[in-house]
């Protein structure tokens, strides 16, 4: 019986040229599904990732009860202080407890080549702050110098708007702020732009207040007592979060969303493609019906012409998915784009085509193949034997 | 049109053949509708807005409150009919659902709005009742609210005097909208400024973000620039554009989204072309012998590629209109069932247009190279299947 299935199979496959504009259209429209799909997924991963990698689970965001994003959050001086003297927090270089008065505004900025405004994240952090971000790198320039009109702006920010470049003057709340220097983080900060608190809390008429500390746990664990010491502390009206869950929440809804797009448009892609492959097999079927018949009057069982048949279609399939996942690879890995984050601010991201994501495709590739090769396969095997012969 | 019997004829000849095509067609055109009216989303917004009213803005961002007391100045400016003020206010539903919400003035809102609709009497409950609240016919259905409920609102921006979170207003009216369009934007709240002013914690005088009535629209870039003059170089430079460009502003911030959005869409053609070509192709070669038979009876070269290309338009608009049509009506579910996110879309004479001219295009690119192949067949060639 297996010799029979290879050697049915090894006959289809060796005819594929004879029939090659049919297989293509097998190839074509699955190698279209799983494009489509492994490139809306890619979107939605590349904004997990640059949120995953904003999160240390070693840090944690001291916000107002309640406020469920940093933005809407705020928090005064003493809250500042009061998290730095609760225990359970790990020690910075100089020895004292590591944590960051963070204040965070949103300044519209033009973008590059476009006349329209578009927002971005203005974070005032203290000098821990850079401590607490041990990824983010300075790659060109310097760090601001506290008190002065000083930004130091993320890649992502400084690709994106106009005039974020090294020596470069912005406007912002009619004063002029010199971009001092550029860094690099792999994360969501690098769609932001850093300066000192204290200067940003005077430009923006808001002293003594940020929205949220940003503190360095001794570990992971140390969150439950440093919050539970926290919310009994009368001076302060606060909850924290590790900072990888508080960003896992921020990018859920987002997620979500093109996730959902992305089944849609691959489901009815999906469903177009499985009849395109019906179409194609059941025509190879055909063409091949004296062949089929001939197989059968000499001997061989259904079983190996029904498998034959559905390898040939679930192999087409295959190459199809892997063209299509290769091409959203080549086209979109890598590739930066920036749309709406939470926040009403822009976020930068980029594609990321996982290999769980090549996978996934060329499953529903080899879906989609058996599904179209299903029904011509039963047919062959079905055909009877003398009109079959007979057939032109 | 004699021939269309015919046409319709050899369309079946191979029924599960055509019928295949059919469904992937169908399934094409579905996605064109959905993505075409999902990118008019993104990038058109709220187009029915009318250019009747400036919004006011800081400068910084709109995120940034304006201090009340800019009202006066731009009320003085000439040109300037009436001024309202809209104060975002974080509003939170249950444990963890944002709602469009506002602190708002209510005598100036049923003046600047006038697309809200709400009974006289309602008008004067919110504008008399210090906790008053008025709440969007949307939103009070689905959640069952009526006239003379507390409204179970919480801010995730301002806690009241002692800290609390959880605010307690009144319902003293539920407005509609005053056509369909405004009727789908009626999923928000409105909340008496006067009483959000004196209760905030962080104390008196936010704003938020102003609307301007303009006497005459014609004169709205003279009256922008000069509202936006009069706080140059102050602490609160203001930006003024219109009602329009600030939506339009807003949802371009969505940008590269909806170019995906496009690109999909052509990979979706584009892999559509190919499946439907080689289909038609294929179609046409099974049937070089019949071709050469109509041309022995007399049919001439120009008739014979007219009948293939005839062919190709019933397959892509019996397809296409299909499609479209369990798109639109998708998409008349999706904006009944949750009008909030998706009320603007709909299948209007625009995406169409649109859909009608890629079903013949289409039809044209796969039935055109076929045709021309089946009208210079040579008899003799076509009989003797060389």
């Amino acid at each position: 019986m297996l010799k029979q299935i290879a050697e049915t199979v090894a006959l289809n496959l060796r005819s594929i040229p004879q029939r090659l504009g049919l297989s293509l259209v097998i190839v074509v429209g699955i190698a279209g599904v799983v494009g489509v799909f492994t490139a809306l997924f890619a979107m939605s991963r590349g904004i997990e990732a640059t949120f995953e990698a904003s999160g240390d689970a070693r840090n944690a965001i001291v916000m107002r009860g309640g406020s469920q994003a940093e933005l809407n959050s705020t928090v005064n001086r003493e809250t500042l202080q009061v998290a730095e003297r609760t225990p359970g927090l790990r020690r910075a270089a100089n020895g004292e407890p590591l944590a960051s008065g963070e204040l965070i505004v949103i300044a519209e900025l033009p973008r590059k080549g476009g006349t329209l405004g578009a927002n971005v994240t203005l974070r005032g952090i203290t000098p821990h702050g850079f401590e607490l971000r041990p990824d983010l790198k300075i790659v060109e320039g310097r760090r601001f110098s506290p008190g002065l009109l000083e930004l130091t702006v993320g890649r992502g920010a400084a690709n994106q708007f106009e005039g974020l470049e090294v020596g470069r003057t912005v406007r912002l709340r009619s004063a002029d702020w010199t971009v001092v220097g550029i860094f690099e983080s792999g994360d969501a900060f690098e769609s932001e732009i850093f300066t000192d608190a204290a200067t940003a809390q005077t430009a923006w008429g808001r002293p003594n207040t940020f929205s949220t500390v940003l503190v360095g746990l001794e570990s992971p664990e140390s969150l439950e007592s440093f919050e539970a010491a926290l919310k009994v502390d009368p001076r302060v009206n606060v909850e924290a979060k590790r900072q990888n869950d508080y960003y896992a929440e921020q990018t859920r809804e987002t997620t979500r969303a093109i996730r959902f797009l992305g089944l849609v448009v691959a489901t009815i892609m999906g469903i177009g493609a499985v009849f395109a492959a019906l179409n194609t097999m059941y025509a190879a079927v055909s063409a091949r019906t004296r062949e089929i018949a001939t197989l059968r009057a000499i001997g061989f069982r259904a079983i190996p012409v029904v498998t034959s048949v559905l390898i040939e279609a679930m192999l087409l399939a295959l190459v199809g998915g892997l063209i299509g996942a290769l091409l959203a690879y080549v086209l979109f890995n890598g590739m930066t784009v920036s749309t709406l984050g939470s926040g009403f601010t822009q976020l930068v991201f980029a594609f990321k085509v996982t290999p769980g994501l090549v996978r996934d495709g060329v499953l529903i590739a080899l879906a989609i193949g058996f599904l179209g090769g299903l029904f011509p396969a039963v047919r062959a095997a079905r055909l009877p034997v003398t009109t079959a012969l007979r057939a032109g | 049109m004699k021939f269309l019997g015919f046409v319709w004829a050899s369309l079946w000849r191979k029924k599960t053949r055509t019928l295949f095509t059919i469904l992937s067609l169908v399934s094409a055109f579905l996605l064109f509708g959905l993505l075409q009216a999902l990118s008019a989303f993104f990038t058109s917004g709220a187009d029915f807005v009318g250019a009747s009213r400036l919004i006011v803005q800081s400068r910084v961002s709109f995120t940034e409150s304006l201090p009340i007391r800019l009202m006066p100045q731009i009320e003085a400016v000439p040109g300037v009919k009436a001024v309202h003020h809209d104060q975002w206010f974080g509003g939170v539903l249950d444990e963890n659902t944002q709602t469009i919400a506002f602190a708002s003035n209510p005598r100036q809102l049923k003046i600047v709005y006038p697309e809200w609709v709400m009974t006289d009497a309602e008008w004067e409950a919110f504008a008399n009742t210090k906790t008053g609240a008025i709440v969007g016919r949307n939103l009070a259905d689905k959640r069952g609210w009526k006239v003379g409920d507390k409204l179970p609102l919480k801010s995730n921006i301002f806690p009241q005097k002692d800290g609390n979170m959880a605010w307690s207003f009144d319902i003293v009216g539920i407005f509609d909208g005053k056509d369909q369009n405004w009727q789908n934007q009626t999923s928000s709240i409105y909340l008496n400024w006067a009483y959000f002013n004196e209760a905030n914690q962080f104390g008196e005088g936010f704003a938020g973000v102003y609307a301007v009535l303009l006497d005459d629209v014609e004169r709205a870039n003279e009256v922008a620039q000069a509202i936006d003059k009069l706080f140059l170089n102050s602490p609160d430079e203001t930006k003024t554009q219109s009602e329009k460009d600030f939506n339009k502003g807003f949802f371009a911030q969505i940008g590269d989204i909806g170019l995906i959005v496009k690109l999909i869409l052509i990979a979706v053609f584009f892999t559509i072309v190919i499946l439907t070509g080689n289909t038609m192709a294929q179609a046409v070669r099974e049937r070089i012998p019949e071709m050469a038979v109509l041309k022995t009876i007399g049919f001439s070269n120009g008739q014979v590629t007219r009948l293939v290309l005839a062919e190709s338009l019933v397959l892509c608009f019996v397809g296409g209109l299909l499609g479209m049509g369990l798109a639109s009506l998708l998409m008349s579910g999706l904006s009944r069932g949750m009008p909030q996110f998706f009320g603007a879309i709909s299948a209007d004479a625009a995406l169409w247009t649109q859909a009608l001219l890629a079903m013949a295009l289409l039809a044209l690119a796969v039935g055109l190279p076929p045709a021309l192949r089946a009208g210079r067949l040579r008899i003799v060639d076509a009989l003797a299947e060389r």
